[in-house]
């Protein structure tokens, strides 16, 4: 199956050495091609299978619970400032 | 070559839950930094989403009264990218089932010659979605601060198909599908505090054209007055583009309303490739027909059906009728000020005349306004009585809506009733006269515009509180003899 390994890894965010390239290269064709398999099987009478678990409508009600993730979660971040998570400047994006 | 502008809008409301779409932390606008956080929202390892009942029937709700066909079966995907406003590089969407399929929504709009005329705009789809957390830039140099209370919280995103066809008609859909979002109570439809969004899709084609020329998508759109001035700029700058031969790129522009400008964010190098899949931590739904049936039941009277009952019932002009359903809250308002015993000519005009301009001037809604329905309603009995005339009514409006006084209690208070002594207005009238030799003798010349400064000295001498009609019956008397 044909693939661009650096688009792949552009979409990955991975920056690949040129040696790791072509050998994800192949790894990542030889599981593509294993996967294709499937596509010699006449699954037209096959409802599409969006979850392995035999469970629908599963919900929960509208109501509110106070978490301190954030305080934790802000521990750990690289950079904080004060109740904010800090990152590099990003221009916009797309 | 003519050119004609093709639009499409992308509209994200927010839905009004307490709690977000997949935690129970609360959607409250305004906590500090953070606050409205949970391992689920911050997208911790081993966390799991689970979808909100509450959402779910909103979402079918805005579905029915857009006339969506409402899904039997609805999934969610991951829509993959990587941006700080996304704590878990991922936003949960609904990419090919969503819940709400193609519907449509029935517009009114002007035509290039004035006339109102209606129009059907398709929707595409209106499907369920995570909101992204917000990033702060303002002011600070080496970075960007990320507040996630914002992430998680449940949005419709609702899709128009490339129907509209003119700013203006992008302004009118805007406006009616915000007062049929208000109306069923689904949102606050608040562009300010971000429970509104929108997105426009503008491409030019040579008329007669069926292919679709190249859009650009326009963002940053704060209002429904600067969609309908960022299309225009938009459709100006690719018509002028085409002309001279060149081609417009498909691109991300934001609209820039100091300067009255889009500029191109940064050129697309690739689409955009969001590997929608799956979500794997969230199991599919099934719609019974009993469960739609159940909220189809609960839907209210929708604007467009209220506007023509209030014409119908209350006689009063499409027109006005057509904008006092734009706002609930302005409709309800009418509608109580009617009940509460004042004709609906009169409610309309007091309504859509004086006490919205009143209320834009506070920029404060009509659900806080101090003048209540029957105080509307009490004011408007004084002038049908003649007690007071509308010069004299308009200040009392004013009035109201500053103390949340009576008209009759600020009518009393200030000594306003009109005068209707015969006796006092001819002396009044005696005296403008004296004092006015000039206006007198041109209109006895044939001057009718004289009368009006004669009129304007009688009602200075009696403080604005004579009836003007027995001035002018008095006037034209005393002048004739």
């Amino acid at each position: 199956m044909e693939f661009q390994i650096d688009k792949v890894a552009e979409l990955a965010r991975l920056n690949l050495k040129p040696g790791e390239k072509s050998k994800l290269e192949k790894d990542l064709g030889a599981i593509l091609d294993y996967a294709q398999k499937l596509n010699t099987l006449d699954t037209g009478s096959v409802e599409p299978t969006s979850h392995v678990l035999n469970l629908e409508n599963v919900f929960r009600a509208d109501e509110v619970k106070t978490s301190n993730a954030a305080e934790k979660a802000l521990e750990h971040a690289p950079h904080r400032d004060g109740d904010f998570f800090k990152v590099p400047k990003i221009v916009q994006r797309d | 070559m003519k050119y004609e502008p093709v639009i499409g809008l992308e509209v994200h409301v927010q839905l009004k839950t307490r709690s977000k779409l997949f935690c129970a932390c609360s959607t409250e606008f305004g906590a500090e930094g953070n606050r409205h956080t949970c391992p689920v929202c911050l997208g911790w390892p081993g966390s799991l989403p689970v979808v909100n009942e509450a959402a779910l029937a909103l979402a079918i709700r805005a579905g029915l009264a857009l006339n969506c066909k409402v899904a039997e079966r609805l999934k969610f995907d991951r829509k993959n990218y990587f941006y700080p406003d996304l704590p878990k590089a991922y936003q949960i969407s609904q990419y090919d089932m969503p819940v709400n399929g193609k519907g449509e929504l029935l517009i009114e709009t002007k035509a290039p010659d004035g006339a109102l005329v209606e129009k059907t705009i398709g929707i595409t789809r209106a499907h369920l979605e995570e909101d992204a957390g917000k990033l702060l830039h303002e002011g600070i140099p080496d970075g960007s601060l990320v507040d996630y209370n914002r992430g998680g919280i449940p949005l419709l995103e609702i899709v128009s198909e490339p129907d509209l066809r003119s700013p203006q008609e992008a302004y009118d859909y805007l406006t009616a599908l915000k007062a049929i979002l208000q109306c069923i109570e689904i949102s606050d439809c608040d562009m300010e505090k971000g429970s509104l969004r929108c997105d426009a899709n503008v491409s030019v084609r040579p008329e007669g054209q069926e292919k679709f020329g190249t859009k650009a998508e326009i963002k940053n759109l704060n209002s429904f007055k600067m969609v309908a001035k960022a299309i225009q700029y938009e459709i100006d700058r690719q018509t002028e583009l085409v002309e001279s031969g060149e081609k417009v790129v498909q691109e991300t522009r934001l609209w820039n309303d100091a300067k009255g400008v889009t500029f191109s964010m940064r050129s697309k190098e690739e689409a955009h490739d969001y590997r929608y899949f799956p979500e794997p931590d969230l199991v599919p739904f099934t719609l019974s027909k009993e469960t739609v049936a159940a909220i189809r039941k609960t839907l209210p009277e929708l604007p467009r059906e209220r506007a023509k009952r209030f014409v119908r019932d209350f006689g009063i002009s499409s027109y006005d009728a057509a904008v006092l359903v734009q706002e609930k809250g302005t409709a309800e308002f009418f509608e109580a000020c009617v009940s509460a015993g004042a004709g609906a000519k009169a409610a309309s005009k007091w309504v859509l005349n004086d006490l919205l301009a009143i209320l834009n001037e506070k920029n404060s809604a009509i659900g806080d306004c101090l003048v209540k329905p029957d105080a509307l309603a009490g004011l408007i009995r004084l002038t049908e009585s003649q007690t007071i005339n509308s010069t004299t009514a308009k200040a009392v409006l004013i009035d109201m809506a500053a103390t949340g006084k009576s008209a009759d209690a600020i009518v009393k208070e200030k000594g306003l009733a009109q005068v209707a002594d015969t006796g006092l207005i001819e002396r009044a009238v005696e005296k403008a006269m004296a004092a006015n030799p000039a206006s007198v003798a041109d209109f006895r010349a044939g001057k009718q515009k004289a009368l009006g400064a004669l009129v304007g000295a009688v009602m200075k001498e009696t403080q604005g509180k004579a009836n003007p009609k027995m001035v002018n019956e008095i006037l034209l008397k005393k002048l004739s003899s």
